[in-house]
């Protein structure tokens, strides 16, 4: 090896290049800002944030389609969809504060590493205020917290774990979807009546946070009203083929499958378990069946007939009749020609619910919009009467019960309402044990630089 | 100067130079322009840039001098990253503790794993490192769950002991009291800087570590290690036993990838299971065959190159396109926009593969070997055509990708 020697000479030259190095980035002065990103020219940039690669890219590509839809409203281009039957009056269709609305999209990957990656690109680059969308619960915890950070508002988009609004609930962050307690409170009455109080459940699930939590509410809600559960196998998430998971299931003695998959997940998942014909099996004298507890219009579509007599919940489902429901799916559906799915419509109105904040809040600071959203009571964005609790910034409403529909008309009407429970069922105290008890708290809202 | 020769100590000072001006130079159009798409200054992609650079850097040195192709060495990168966090989630958000413990973690890792794979070389031994690879994935995705968080990845939390944090200590990863994510910014006549404490702490650490790979490349243990690439069988012959070499590079090579991991998780205090997959460990060999293997720069300009791409051509979406080419009349505007749209946006991997066959059919030397040519192309309008200088009669070097 060569011989390290260090002459006089050499030892300053270097001493004075290193230390030139390190200093150089101090010579600059700061410029104060009063929040990260706080816009300066007539412009104002969102993040739009979506799964386009992955299992849940179907649920990310309509989420885009209704983020775009909302920013043209919000710009006042299109016929205006829910701005017209939305309860606060304080948007005007010309941006937000008077900022046109542009924005920026990344691909989350359903990866929790490459959603932040993109995500801070996206605060960082371009300059985005608020990161709006995704369709799984460990990309929106992951995000919420790099949001926290970075003193940006996260408006969640299809996330359902508990733990989003639960034990990793954050300042910044804010949830308009239901979450996986809300499902299994208002489906618990429905499979009671349908299928008994005398019925065994083989749960699979999903290896993540959303998974556990929605298996944790699923199984504490029936056995509650006196279901056993035989057992809960994890199935990772990349899993494509469920074959052999689904064949222990027979031999288990279980006669109801409870499947806490989603997306991509839940189509295999569901397409396995009536190949094997378990539809069409008693078991203790009782018809086999199959829950699905969070259901999408996309899932429907890609499973097929597989999902008929299938039951669930649902966020939203755009056959509802009510006035924002109405003018939502009238303005989707002449812009993309279909009906929009239930994670399009709560990204659409989590936008509209962020621009409406900022303009009550006359500012886009972070603690500002925050504040003005807590506590917030709206209607007229499609769900009806809608709470912003202040506790935990989750959304309170009405949740649909939903079932595979046996006579379906169009590819659009594959599920029919069963119920819609009322918000009064699924409501909670926000230091539920399932949502980190007392110890969980949104600590201080974080507005960044 | 430092035990170099005087090219390599010049050679030294021009990547110091190029890592410290970085968030100068990458960020070559002004703010608000129709080309600031495409600048690249922005310290999360800066930081991506040295992490992965040093990444690359650690693989060469297997790769690049032994010739052993390792299809396995995310695995390290995500070891190193879950000891950081661990490290927060234990004692505090200093990263010193976690960098060490990433850094000796990944080194017994890369024994335990080197010893069993280097029982074979050439394509049993690129199995082996991928298959004890995706294990190490499953165990962290799955069977580990209490320690890894599985899928939902591995963070702190509010209720985590974190035994060293005083009270009013800095809650995001610091260095002492340095703040990775604090940066400064400085506006320049319509050119924004971004100086970034995190991108700093990373150069510095890719600074130091090119240097040590540049001292191993020029030691006698580097010659060994080419030697092996070489011809394994004839230094067998001879009586030397390979395999204390080859082990040693692959430690050295997984600490480096440790390292690597642990500096993501200080900049972004968070370690996903995705970071183990193989198409992480394919990718550290993208970045290396890229730039060029066996040279010292090739694998950083790889891993940059392919950063680049991921990050600024992945944004590009049809919105963009259109107002590039609003002035041309609307049906050829949205021909050429069709044509492209397969190549940007989440196509990006395409443009990225078609590179790289290009890159590996005309370059097999890679990027360097690109700017070498450049150089000689240039250089020989000037000089006279003479006979070849090699007049001792070298052998040709062996190519890396045959």
């Amino acid at each position: 090896m060569t011989k390290l020697t260090i002459s006089r000479r050499g030892l300053i030259k270097t001493g004075a290049f290193v230390g030139a190095g390190l200093a150089m980035p101090t010579i600059f002065t700061s410029r104060a800002n009063a929040f990260t990103n706080a816009p300066m020219g007539s412009t104002v940039t969102l993040g739009f944030n979506v799964p386009q690669t992955g299992p849940y890219a179907d649920e990310g590509a309509d989420e885009l389609l209704a983020q775009k839809l909302a920013v043209e409203h919000l710009n006042g281009e299109g016929d205006g969809g829910c701005l017209n039957t939305f309860t606060s009056k304080a948007l005007k269709g010309n941006g937000i504060l008077g900022k046109k609305v542009e924005f920026v999209t990344g691909d989350t990957q359903t990866k929790s590493d490459a959603a932040r990656a993109s995500a801070r690109s996206m605060i960082e680059k371009d300059g985005a205020i608020m990161i709006n969308g995704g369709s799984s619960s460990g990309v929106a915890v992951a995000v919420q917290g790099l949001c926290q950070e970075a003193g940006v508002i996260f408006m969640a988009g299809l996330t359902h774990s508990n733990d989003t609004t639960g034990k990793d609930r954050k300042a910044n962050g804010f949830r308009h979807f239901f979450n996986a307690y809300m499902s299994a409170a208002a489906l618990a009455p429905i499979l009671a009546k349908e299928l008994g109080t005398d019925r065994n459940a083989y749960h699979l699930t999903a290896d993540y946070t959303w998974g556990w939590t929605q298996q944790e509410s699923m199984q504490a809600a029936t056995e509650a009203m006196g279901w056993k559960t035989v057992n809960n196998v994890l199935t990772p998430l990349a899993t494509t083929d469920f074959s052999s998971y689904i064949a222990p299931v027979i031999n288990a003695g279980a006669d109801v499958l409870v499947l806490n998959h989603y997306g991509g997940n839940m189509v295999n998942s569901l397409t396995n378990a009536v190949q094997f014909g378990l539809l069409d099996k008693m078991v203790n004298g009782k018809d086999f069946k199959i829950i699905v507890p969070l259901y999408s219009e996309l899932m429907a579509a890609g499973a097929g007939d597989n999902i008929k007599g299938v039951l669930g919940s649902m966020n939203y489902n755009w056959q509802l009749q009510n006035e924002g429901s109405k003018a939502f799916v009238k303005s989707f559906g002449e812009k993309y020609g279909r009906p929009p799915s239930n994670s399009a419509q709560t990204c659409y109105a989590q936008v509209l619910l962020y621009a409406d904040a900022c303009e009550r809040a006359g500012t886009f600071n972070p603690c500002g919009v925050a504040e003005a959203l807590e506590g917030f009571e709206f209607d007229g964005l499609g769900n009806g009467k809608t709470m912003y609790r202040k506790e935990d910034h989750q959304c309170f409403k009405d949740v649909l019960v939903v079932r595979g529909a046996q006579n379906p008309t169009t590819a659009y009407d594959t599920l029919e309402i069963v119920e819609v429970t009322p918000v009064d069922h699924v409501t909670y105290p926000p230091n539920h044990p399932m949502f980190g008890g007392d110890d969980a708290s949104l600590g201080t809202c974080n507005a960044g630089a | 100067m430092l035990g170099l020769s005087k090219k390599d100590t010049t050679f030294l000072l021009i990547v110091m130079f190029l890592t410290l001006a970085t968030p100068i130079l990458l960020q070559p159009f002004p703010e608000g322009s129709g080309l600031a798409q495409f600048n690249a200054g922005y310290p999360d992609l800066m930081q991506r840039f040295a992490i992965y650079g040093i990444f690359a850097i650690g693989f060469n040195i297997l790769f690049g001098l032994t010739g052993y192709l390792s299809f396995g060495h995310a695995a390290f990168l995500g070891v190193g990253s879950y000891s950081v966090v661990w490290m927060y989630k234990l004692l505090s958000y200093n990263v010193l503790p976690g960098l060490i413990l990433a850094v000796i973690m990944s080194a017994l890792f890369a024994l335990l794993i080197g010893y069993v794979s280097l029982r074979r070389s050439g394509i049993y031994f690129s199995i082996l490192t991928l298959a004890m690879a995706q294990m190490s994935f499953n165990l962290a995705y799955s069977v580990l769950t209490p320690l890894t968080n599985g899928e939902t990845g591995l963070q702190v939390y509010g209720d985590d002991p974190q035994v060293l944090m005083g009270e009013g200590g800095p809650t995001s990863p610091h260095f002492f009291g340095i703040v990775m994510n604090e940066a400064t910014k400085v506006d320049f006549a319509g050119w924004q800087f971004t100086f970034s404490n995190g991108y700093y702490f990373c150069a510095i650490i890719a600074i130091i570590v090119f240097y040590i790979s540049l001292r191993i490349f020029r030691s006698p243990f580097g010659l060994m290690l080419r030697a092996i690439k070489t011809n394994q069988t004839r230094m067998s012959y001879t009586g030397l036993n390979t395999r204390p070499y080859t082990l040693a590079a692959f430690v050295i090579s997984g600490m480096y990838a440790g390292l690597a991991g642990g500096l993501l998780a200080a900049m972004d205090p968070l370690a996903g299971a995705e970071r183990m997959q193989w198409t992480a460990s394919g990718e550290v060999v993208l970045m290396t065959i890229l730039g060029g293997a066996g040279t010292l720069m090739g694998p950083v300009l790889g891993a940059g190159f392919i950063k680049y791409f991921e990050n600024i051509f992945s944004k590009i979406n049809d919105n963009v396109l259109h107002g590039w080419f609003a002035v041309l009349p609307d049906g050829l505007e949205d021909t050429i926009v069709f044509l492209m749209h397969p190549f940007i946006g989440k196509g990006w991997h395409l443009t990225l593969g078609l590179l790289f066959m290009l890159v590996v059919i005309f370059l097999p030397g890679g990027l360097i070997e690109g700017g070498q040519r450049l150089r000689n192309w240039i250089k020989r309008d000037k000089e006279p055509k003479g006979p070849s200088k090699d007049t001792e009669h070298h052998p040709k070097p062996k190519p890396h990708v045959a």
